[in-house]
Protein backbone atom coordinates (compact mmCIF):
# COMPACT_ATOMS: atom_id res chain seq x y z
CA UNK A 1 0.00 0.00 0.00
CA UNK A 2 1.03 3.63 -0.09
CA UNK A 3 2.50 5.59 2.77
CA UNK A 4 0.49 8.21 4.64
CA UNK A 5 1.47 11.75 3.72
CA UNK A 6 4.57 13.26 5.28
CA UNK A 7 6.80 16.29 4.75
CA UNK A 8 10.36 15.76 3.60
CA UNK A 9 13.55 17.61 4.49
CA UNK A 10 17.11 17.01 3.29
CA UNK A 11 19.41 18.72 5.83
CA UNK A 12 22.92 19.64 4.73
CA UNK A 13 24.63 18.34 7.87
CA UNK A 14 24.05 16.43 11.08
CA UNK A 15 23.57 19.62 13.12
CA UNK A 16 20.69 20.68 10.88
CA UNK A 17 19.24 17.16 11.02
CA UNK A 18 19.27 17.25 14.82
CA UNK A 19 17.57 20.66 14.81
CA UNK A 20 14.85 19.40 12.50
CA UNK A 21 14.21 16.36 14.69
CA UNK A 22 14.21 18.43 17.88
CA UNK A 23 11.83 21.04 16.44
CA UNK A 24 9.40 18.28 15.45
CA UNK A 25 8.99 17.14 19.07
CA UNK A 26 8.79 13.44 18.29
CA UNK A 27 6.76 13.69 15.08
CA UNK A 28 9.75 13.33 12.76
CA UNK A 29 11.84 10.31 11.81
CA UNK A 30 15.34 10.25 10.36
CA UNK A 31 15.60 8.14 7.20
CA UNK A 32 18.85 6.74 5.81
CA UNK A 33 18.68 3.81 3.35
CA UNK A 34 14.96 3.43 3.95
CA UNK A 35 15.11 -0.39 3.81
CA UNK A 36 13.52 -0.77 7.25
CA UNK A 37 11.58 2.48 7.50
CA UNK A 38 10.35 2.32 3.88
CA UNK A 39 8.33 -0.87 4.43
CA UNK A 40 6.98 0.49 7.73
CA UNK A 41 5.85 3.66 5.95
CA UNK A 42 4.27 1.76 3.06
CA UNK A 43 2.47 -0.54 5.50
CA UNK A 44 1.47 2.53 7.53
CA UNK A 45 3.04 1.04 10.66
CA UNK A 46 4.93 4.34 10.87
CA UNK A 47 3.23 7.66 10.15
CA UNK A 48 5.67 10.46 10.95
CA UNK A 49 4.74 14.01 9.99
CA UNK A 50 8.27 14.65 8.69
CA UNK A 51 11.09 12.56 7.25
CA UNK A 52 14.60 13.92 7.77
CA UNK A 53 16.83 12.44 5.08
CA UNK A 54 20.37 11.76 6.32
CA UNK A 55 21.41 9.18 3.71
CA UNK A 56 23.86 11.33 1.79
CA UNK A 57 25.50 13.29 4.60
CA UNK A 58 29.24 12.90 4.01
CA UNK A 59 30.06 12.93 7.69
CA UNK A 60 27.87 9.83 8.18
CA UNK A 61 29.44 7.92 5.29
CA UNK A 62 33.07 8.31 6.33
CA UNK A 63 35.06 5.44 7.85
CA UNK A 64 38.08 6.13 10.04
CA UNK A 65 40.70 3.58 10.98
CA UNK A 66 42.73 4.16 14.12
CA UNK A 67 45.42 2.05 15.79
CA UNK A 68 42.93 0.02 17.78
CA UNK A 69 39.55 0.37 16.06
CA UNK A 70 37.55 1.05 12.92
CA UNK A 71 34.92 3.74 13.27
CA UNK A 72 32.10 3.41 10.73
CA UNK A 73 29.91 6.33 9.83
CA UNK A 74 26.33 5.33 10.53
CA UNK A 75 25.29 5.53 6.87
CA UNK A 76 27.81 2.98 5.57
CA UNK A 77 25.78 0.42 3.61
CA UNK A 78 25.73 -3.33 4.20
CA UNK A 79 26.99 -3.82 0.62
CA UNK A 80 30.04 -1.62 1.24
CA UNK A 81 30.97 -3.81 4.20
CA UNK A 82 30.11 -7.03 2.31
CA UNK A 83 32.32 -6.05 -0.61
CA UNK A 84 35.30 -5.33 1.62
CA UNK A 85 35.32 -1.70 0.53
CA UNK A 86 35.73 -0.70 4.18
CA UNK A 87 38.38 -1.85 6.64
CA UNK A 88 37.23 -4.78 8.81
CA UNK A 89 38.71 -4.92 12.30
CA UNK A 90 37.26 -8.39 12.94
CA UNK A 91 39.22 -10.46 10.42
CA UNK A 92 36.29 -10.88 8.04
CA UNK A 93 33.49 -11.45 10.56
CA UNK A 94 31.67 -8.21 9.78
CA UNK A 95 31.92 -8.95 6.07
CA UNK A 96 30.31 -12.36 6.54
CA UNK A 97 27.50 -10.88 8.63
CA UNK A 98 26.89 -8.16 6.04
CA UNK A 99 26.76 -10.68 3.18
CA UNK A 100 23.95 -12.55 4.93
CA UNK A 101 21.63 -9.60 5.36
CA UNK A 102 18.40 -9.85 3.32
CA UNK A 103 19.10 -9.45 -0.43
CA UNK A 104 21.66 -7.54 -2.45
CA UNK A 105 19.13 -4.88 -3.49
CA UNK A 106 18.46 -4.22 0.20
CA UNK A 107 22.16 -4.27 1.04
CA UNK A 108 22.91 -1.67 -1.61
CA UNK A 109 20.81 0.91 0.27
CA UNK A 110 20.41 -0.33 3.83
CA UNK A 111 22.79 1.18 6.36
CA UNK A 112 24.52 -0.09 9.50
CA UNK A 113 23.13 2.81 11.55
CA UNK A 114 19.66 2.54 10.12
CA UNK A 115 19.46 -1.13 11.03
CA UNK A 116 20.69 -0.44 14.56
CA UNK A 117 18.19 2.41 15.03
CA UNK A 118 15.34 0.26 13.76
CA UNK A 119 16.25 -2.25 16.50
CA UNK A 120 14.44 -5.26 15.09
CA UNK A 121 15.53 -8.21 17.25
CA UNK A 122 15.77 -10.43 14.17
CA UNK A 123 18.17 -8.15 12.30
CA UNK A 124 21.86 -9.03 12.21
CA UNK A 125 23.83 -5.96 13.24
CA UNK A 126 22.51 -5.71 16.80
CA UNK A 127 23.69 -9.23 17.65
CA UNK A 128 26.92 -8.83 15.66
CA UNK A 129 27.86 -5.47 17.17
CA UNK A 130 27.29 -6.69 20.72
CA UNK A 131 29.48 -9.66 19.88
CA UNK A 132 32.20 -7.41 18.46
CA UNK A 133 32.12 -5.16 21.53
CA UNK A 134 31.14 -2.06 19.55
CA UNK A 135 30.29 1.40 20.84
CA UNK A 136 27.69 3.68 19.26
CA UNK A 137 27.92 7.47 19.27
CA UNK A 138 24.74 9.53 19.02
CA UNK A 139 24.43 13.27 18.62
CA UNK A 140 21.48 15.29 19.84
CA UNK A 141 20.66 18.83 20.96
CA UNK A 142 22.61 18.27 24.19
CA UNK A 143 25.72 17.09 22.33
CA UNK A 144 27.28 13.70 21.66
CA UNK A 145 27.22 10.63 23.88
CA UNK A 146 28.46 7.06 23.64
CA UNK A 147 26.39 3.94 24.21
CA UNK A 148 27.89 0.46 24.47
CA UNK A 149 26.36 -1.98 21.99
CA UNK A 150 25.02 -4.18 24.76
CA UNK A 151 23.08 -1.17 26.10
CA UNK A 152 21.85 -0.02 22.68
CA UNK A 153 18.62 -1.95 22.37
CA UNK A 154 16.17 -0.99 25.08
CA UNK A 155 13.50 -3.23 23.63
CA UNK A 156 11.99 -4.37 20.35
CA UNK A 157 12.09 -1.39 17.94
CA UNK A 158 13.38 0.75 20.82
CA UNK A 159 16.97 1.94 20.36
CA UNK A 160 18.83 4.00 22.94
CA UNK A 161 18.79 7.01 20.59
CA UNK A 162 16.20 9.60 21.57
CA UNK A 163 13.66 11.07 19.16
CA UNK A 164 15.92 14.07 18.59
CA UNK A 165 19.19 12.14 18.37
CA UNK A 166 21.03 10.76 15.39
CA UNK A 167 23.34 7.76 15.50
CA UNK A 168 26.50 9.08 13.85
CA UNK A 169 29.25 6.44 14.38
CA UNK A 170 29.81 2.83 15.32
CA UNK A 171 33.25 2.05 16.74
CA UNK A 172 34.43 -1.56 16.45
CA UNK A 173 37.63 -2.55 18.26
CA UNK A 174 40.36 -4.34 16.33
CA UNK A 175 40.98 -7.98 17.19
CA UNK A 176 44.17 -9.96 16.77
CA UNK A 177 44.53 -13.09 14.62
CA UNK A 178 43.77 -15.42 17.53
CA UNK A 179 40.24 -14.02 17.93
CA UNK A 180 37.67 -16.43 16.51
CA UNK A 181 34.17 -15.37 15.56
CA UNK A 182 31.31 -17.73 14.76
CA UNK A 183 27.83 -16.74 13.58
CA UNK A 184 24.85 -18.90 12.72
CA UNK A 185 21.34 -17.82 11.92
CA UNK A 186 18.26 -19.84 11.17
CA UNK A 187 16.04 -18.72 8.30
CA UNK A 188 13.61 -20.98 6.54
CA UNK A 189 14.04 -18.92 3.40
CA UNK A 190 17.27 -17.27 2.33
CA UNK A 191 17.26 -13.60 3.13
CA UNK A 192 14.27 -13.45 5.45
CA UNK A 193 14.53 -12.18 9.00
CA UNK A 194 16.18 -14.75 11.25
CA UNK A 195 14.16 -17.01 13.52
CA UNK A 196 17.19 -17.47 15.77
CA UNK A 197 20.76 -16.15 15.77
CA UNK A 198 23.82 -17.31 17.69
CA UNK A 199 27.05 -15.32 17.66
CA UNK A 200 30.24 -16.59 19.29
CA UNK A 201 33.53 -14.88 20.07
CA UNK A 202 36.60 -16.41 21.62
CA UNK A 203 39.42 -13.86 21.93
CA UNK A 204 42.24 -15.23 24.12
CA UNK A 205 44.35 -12.06 23.74
CA UNK A 206 41.66 -9.94 25.38
CA UNK A 207 40.38 -12.73 27.60
CA UNK A 208 36.89 -12.42 26.11
CA UNK A 209 34.54 -15.31 25.46
CA UNK A 210 31.04 -14.25 24.47
CA UNK A 211 27.84 -15.87 23.25
CA UNK A 212 25.13 -13.56 21.93
CA UNK A 213 21.70 -14.95 21.09
CA UNK A 214 19.52 -12.84 18.81
CA UNK A 215 16.10 -12.93 17.19
CA UNK A 216 14.64 -13.42 20.64
CA UNK A 217 11.82 -11.33 22.06
CA UNK A 218 13.59 -8.08 22.91
CA UNK A 219 17.33 -7.39 23.13
CA UNK A 220 19.80 -10.22 22.46
CA UNK A 221 20.78 -12.50 25.35
CA UNK A 222 24.45 -11.95 26.19
CA UNK A 223 26.51 -14.57 28.00
CA UNK A 224 30.15 -13.98 28.97
CA UNK A 225 33.01 -16.19 30.07
CA UNK A 226 31.95 -19.38 31.84
CA UNK A 227 28.28 -18.65 31.19
CA UNK A 228 29.02 -18.55 27.45
CA UNK A 229 30.51 -22.03 27.58
CA UNK A 230 27.87 -23.58 29.83
CA UNK A 231 24.87 -25.40 28.34
CA UNK A 232 22.19 -22.88 27.53
CA UNK A 233 19.29 -22.67 29.99
CA UNK A 234 16.18 -22.89 27.74
CA UNK A 235 14.03 -21.04 30.26
CA UNK A 236 15.90 -17.84 29.35
CA UNK A 237 14.23 -17.99 25.95
CA UNK A 238 10.48 -17.43 26.04
CA UNK A 239 9.59 -19.05 22.74
CA UNK A 240 9.59 -22.88 22.80
CA UNK A 241 10.86 -23.24 19.22
CA UNK A 242 13.67 -20.76 19.70
CA UNK A 243 14.56 -22.43 23.01
CA UNK A 244 15.10 -25.68 21.10
CA UNK A 245 17.10 -24.29 18.19
CA UNK A 246 19.28 -21.72 19.94
CA UNK A 247 21.45 -24.26 21.80
CA UNK A 248 22.08 -26.04 18.49
CA UNK A 249 23.00 -22.78 16.77
CA UNK A 250 25.22 -21.82 19.69
CA UNK A 251 27.11 -25.12 19.44
CA UNK A 252 27.56 -24.67 15.69
CA UNK A 253 28.68 -21.07 16.07
CA UNK A 254 31.31 -22.07 18.63
CA UNK A 255 32.61 -25.01 16.62
CA UNK B 1 5.18 18.95 -2.68
CA UNK B 2 8.92 18.51 -3.15
CA UNK B 3 11.04 19.39 -6.15
CA UNK B 4 13.37 16.70 -7.36
CA UNK B 5 15.84 16.40 -10.26
CA UNK B 6 17.36 13.09 -11.24
CA UNK B 7 18.43 11.26 -14.35
CA UNK B 8 16.24 8.40 -15.54
CA UNK B 9 17.60 6.14 -18.28
CA UNK B 10 20.14 8.79 -19.15
CA UNK B 11 17.70 11.68 -19.48
CA UNK B 12 17.45 14.54 -16.99
CA UNK B 13 14.08 14.67 -15.27
CA UNK B 14 12.72 17.44 -13.01
CA UNK B 15 9.43 17.08 -11.24
CA UNK B 16 7.33 18.10 -8.29
CA UNK B 17 6.30 15.10 -6.26
CA UNK B 18 4.45 14.39 -3.07
CA UNK B 19 7.13 13.23 -0.63
CA UNK B 20 5.28 9.97 -0.02
CA UNK B 21 5.38 9.02 -3.71
CA UNK B 22 7.80 6.14 -4.02
CA UNK B 23 10.19 5.88 -6.95
CA UNK B 24 8.27 2.99 -8.54
CA UNK B 25 5.05 5.00 -8.69
CA UNK B 26 6.96 8.03 -9.96
CA UNK B 27 8.52 5.99 -12.76
CA UNK B 28 5.26 4.28 -13.69
CA UNK B 29 2.71 7.06 -13.23
CA UNK B 30 4.68 10.25 -13.91
CA UNK B 31 7.15 8.97 -16.49
CA UNK B 32 5.03 6.15 -17.95
CA UNK B 33 7.92 3.70 -17.58
CA UNK B 34 5.81 0.68 -16.80
CA UNK B 35 8.39 -2.10 -17.04
CA UNK B 36 8.93 -1.62 -13.31
CA UNK B 37 6.25 -3.61 -11.50
CA UNK B 38 4.77 -3.48 -8.03
CA UNK B 39 4.24 -6.61 -5.96
CA UNK B 40 4.55 -6.47 -2.22
CA UNK B 41 5.46 -2.79 -1.83
CA UNK B 42 7.59 -3.60 1.18
CA UNK B 43 10.89 -4.64 -0.31
CA UNK B 44 10.60 -8.42 -0.29
CA UNK B 45 9.34 -9.63 -3.69
CA UNK B 46 11.80 -7.87 -5.98
CA UNK B 47 9.32 -7.03 -8.76
CA UNK B 48 10.16 -3.34 -8.39
CA UNK B 49 13.94 -3.75 -8.66
CA UNK B 50 15.65 -1.02 -10.71
CA UNK B 51 19.19 0.30 -10.70
CA UNK B 52 19.90 3.41 -8.63
CA UNK B 53 23.40 4.84 -9.10
CA UNK B 54 24.55 1.64 -10.76
CA UNK B 55 23.32 -0.81 -8.10
CA UNK B 56 20.10 -2.85 -7.93
CA UNK B 57 17.65 -1.33 -5.46
CA UNK B 58 13.99 -1.56 -4.54
CA UNK B 59 12.06 1.29 -6.11
CA UNK B 60 9.01 0.66 -3.90
CA UNK B 61 10.84 1.74 -0.74
CA UNK B 62 12.86 4.54 -2.29
CA UNK B 63 10.97 7.82 -2.17
CA UNK B 64 11.29 9.84 -5.37
CA UNK B 65 11.92 13.02 -3.40
CA UNK B 66 14.94 11.32 -1.80
CA UNK B 67 16.49 10.54 -5.21
CA UNK B 68 17.77 14.06 -5.90
CA UNK B 69 20.83 13.82 -8.14
CA UNK B 70 20.59 10.05 -8.51
CA UNK B 71 20.93 8.11 -11.76
CA UNK B 72 18.01 5.71 -12.09
CA UNK B 73 17.91 2.98 -14.71
CA UNK B 74 14.81 0.92 -15.38
CA UNK B 75 14.57 -2.10 -17.67
CA UNK B 76 13.67 0.25 -20.51
CA UNK B 77 17.06 1.89 -20.03
CA UNK B 78 18.86 -1.39 -20.74
CA UNK B 79 17.41 -1.71 -24.24
CA UNK B 80 20.83 -1.29 -25.83
CA UNK B 81 22.85 -3.04 -23.15
CA UNK B 82 24.72 -6.07 -24.56
CA UNK B 83 24.65 -8.11 -21.33
CA UNK B 84 20.93 -7.49 -20.94
CA UNK B 85 20.40 -8.53 -24.57
CA UNK B 86 22.10 -11.84 -23.86
CA UNK B 87 20.02 -12.32 -20.73
CA UNK B 88 16.76 -11.61 -22.55
CA UNK B 89 17.68 -14.16 -25.23
CA UNK B 90 18.65 -16.69 -22.58
CA UNK B 91 15.41 -16.09 -20.64
CA UNK B 92 13.44 -16.80 -23.81
CA UNK B 93 15.47 -19.90 -24.68
CA UNK B 94 15.28 -21.37 -21.16
CA UNK B 95 11.58 -20.60 -20.55
CA UNK B 96 12.54 -18.31 -17.66
CA UNK B 97 9.28 -16.43 -17.78
CA UNK B 98 5.58 -17.24 -18.11
CA UNK B 99 3.45 -14.30 -17.04
CA UNK B 100 6.45 -11.97 -17.09
CA UNK B 101 5.51 -10.08 -13.93
CA UNK B 102 8.73 -10.81 -12.04
CA UNK B 103 10.85 -10.58 -15.18
CA UNK B 104 11.99 -6.95 -15.18
CA UNK B 105 13.21 -7.25 -11.59
CA UNK B 106 14.72 -10.66 -12.35
CA UNK B 107 16.64 -9.26 -15.31
CA UNK B 108 18.08 -6.40 -13.32
CA UNK B 109 19.11 -8.78 -10.53
CA UNK B 110 20.44 -11.26 -13.10
CA UNK B 111 22.60 -8.68 -14.84
CA UNK B 112 24.09 -7.69 -11.49
CA UNK B 113 24.92 -11.34 -10.76
CA UNK B 114 26.53 -11.84 -14.17
CA UNK B 115 28.70 -8.75 -13.83
CA UNK B 116 29.52 -8.89 -10.13
CA UNK B 117 29.84 -12.67 -9.60
CA UNK B 118 31.26 -14.20 -12.78
CA UNK B 119 32.23 -17.41 -10.94
CA UNK B 120 28.80 -18.02 -9.39
CA UNK B 121 27.62 -21.64 -9.47
CA UNK B 122 23.95 -22.68 -9.45
CA UNK B 123 23.80 -22.59 -5.67
CA UNK B 124 25.22 -19.08 -5.52
CA UNK B 125 22.92 -17.88 -8.28
CA UNK B 126 19.93 -19.19 -6.31
CA UNK B 127 21.06 -17.47 -3.14
CA UNK B 128 21.59 -14.17 -4.98
CA UNK B 129 18.14 -14.47 -6.61
CA UNK B 130 16.36 -15.05 -3.32
CA UNK B 131 15.22 -11.44 -3.33
CA UNK B 132 13.22 -11.93 -6.53
CA UNK B 133 10.10 -14.06 -6.21
CA UNK B 134 8.49 -15.88 -9.13
CA UNK B 135 5.10 -17.58 -8.81
CA UNK B 136 5.08 -19.21 -12.25
CA UNK B 137 8.31 -20.87 -13.23
CA UNK B 138 9.77 -22.53 -10.15
CA UNK B 139 13.03 -20.66 -10.88
CA UNK B 140 14.67 -23.54 -12.79
CA UNK B 141 14.60 -21.79 -16.15
CA UNK B 142 15.72 -18.51 -14.62
CA UNK B 143 18.78 -20.13 -13.04
CA UNK B 144 19.56 -21.95 -16.29
CA UNK B 145 19.29 -18.71 -18.25
CA UNK B 146 21.67 -16.90 -15.92
CA UNK B 147 24.10 -19.83 -16.03
CA UNK B 148 23.94 -19.79 -19.80
CA UNK B 149 25.14 -16.19 -19.86
CA UNK B 150 27.71 -16.77 -17.12
CA UNK B 151 29.15 -19.79 -18.92
CA UNK B 152 29.19 -18.04 -22.28
CA UNK B 153 31.05 -15.08 -20.83
CA UNK B 154 33.47 -17.33 -18.95
CA UNK B 155 34.35 -19.04 -22.19
CA UNK B 156 35.24 -15.79 -23.93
Amino acid sequence: MKAAAFDYAAPKDVAEAVRLLADAHGTAKAIAGGQSLGPMLNLRLAQPALLVDIRRLDELRAVEETADAVVYGACVTHAEIEDGKRPDPTGGFLRRVAAGIAYRAIRNRGTLGGSLCHADPAADWMTAMILAGATMTVRGPAGARDVAARDWMLGTFAPAAGEDEILVRVRVPKRGPRAKFGYRKLCRKTGEFAQAIAGWLDDPERGETRLVLGAVDGPPIVLEGEAARAPLDPSRVGDAYKARVLPVLARRAAA
Amino acid sequence: MAKVAMSVNGAQVSAEVEPRTHLADFLREDLRLTATHLGCEHGVCGACTVEIDGAPARSCIAFAAACEGSAVRTLEGFADDPVMARLRAAFAAEHALQCGYCTPGMLIAARDIVLRLPDADDSRVRVELSGNLCRCTGYVGIVRAIRRVLDARAGE
